[in-house]
């Protein structure tokens, strides 16, 4: 029981948690405007989903050594994030090797947060739906 | 919730961003600044930036030192002045007012883009919290 409502949760959980990933990530864009020889950072959000919702969180970042015996050092990085962060292919690169173009950001980040607001109303009204499927009459 | 983490990200970049206004407002100020000695005059300061990195190249920025600007010292043919040389030229600050402007104009605007980070994520974290209410 308690695991079909967590399971009917479970996509949007996902959703919002790589939308709250990728605003961090578009944040430190922005952060980072006029910082030299920074290169603006995304990811792409569906593949990102889709192995969030099929394989779990990626957990540590991205880049972990392989080990092939127990006394091998596991080494991998403390943030839990997204499994492949990528450099955003600058449009026009500035002579200092910064890479945010500061329009594609905003747009970006504005067009990121409504879809968080969106995400949030699908569950909202998934979480009302199964309220009301609780109901005694 | 993972999301606190932008107010660090972006409050970084804010405080980045206004030490950098506050070098601008020094070398405005300093424009004229010729000292007490001769070639005791002012010189233009410009900060660096860096990024600070806490895992994948996620962390916000830091300023990292407040450095002298190496451009040449401007000199001014003023042959009264006490601390004119022996050619009667004086040495000036090198602060360049249109840079100083153009570097003012460039900070306001990236910490006006940060402050709208914060809000717009602010709003966010507001809307979850009232999730699932009523």
């Amino acid at each position: 029981m308690v695991d079909k409502l967590d399971n009917a949760l479970n996509f949007n959980r996902e959703a919002l948690n790589l939308r709250a990933e990728r605003q961090k990530v578009l944040a430190n864009n922005i952060a980072n405007a006029d910082t030299p020889n920074f290169k603006a950072k995304d990811f792409d959000f569906a593949s990102e989903l889709k192995s969030a919702v099929s394989k779990g969180r990626a957990s540590g970042g991205g880049m972990e050594l392989s080990t092939t015996s127990s006394r091998h050092l596991s080494a991998h990085s403390s943030s839990p994030a997204v499994r492949d962060l990528k450099y955003r292919v600058p449009d026009q690169p500035s002579l200092d090797g910064n890479t945010v173009d500061m329009d594609r950001e905003r747009a970006n980040f504005a067009d990121n947060s409504m879809r968080y607001q969106a995400s949030l109303t699908m569950m909202k009204s998934s979480i009302s739906r199964m309220k009301a499927a609780m109901q005694p009459e | 919730m993972s999301m606190f983490s932008i107010f660090d990200i972006s409050g970084s970049a804010l405080s980045a961003q206004s030490k950098r206004m506050n070098v601008a407002a020094s070398n405005m100020a300093n424009a004229d600044s010729v000292g007490t000695a001769p070639g005791e005059a002012y010189r233009a300061k410009q900060v660096m930036f860096e990024t600070e990195n806490r895992g994948q190249g996620i962390g916000g920025v830091r300023v990292t030192g407040i450095v002298d600007d190496t451009a040449p010292m401007k000199m001014e043919y003023r042959p009264g002045d006490p601390l004119a040389d022996e050619r009667g030229y004086v040495t000036m600050p090198n602060v360049d007012p249109v840079h100083e402007m153009v570097n003012m104009i460039s900070a306001s605007r990236s910490y006006q883009a940060n402050v709208e980070v914060m809000n717009t994520s602010k709003d966010m974290m507001m809307k979850t919290l009232s999730l699932a209410e009523s």
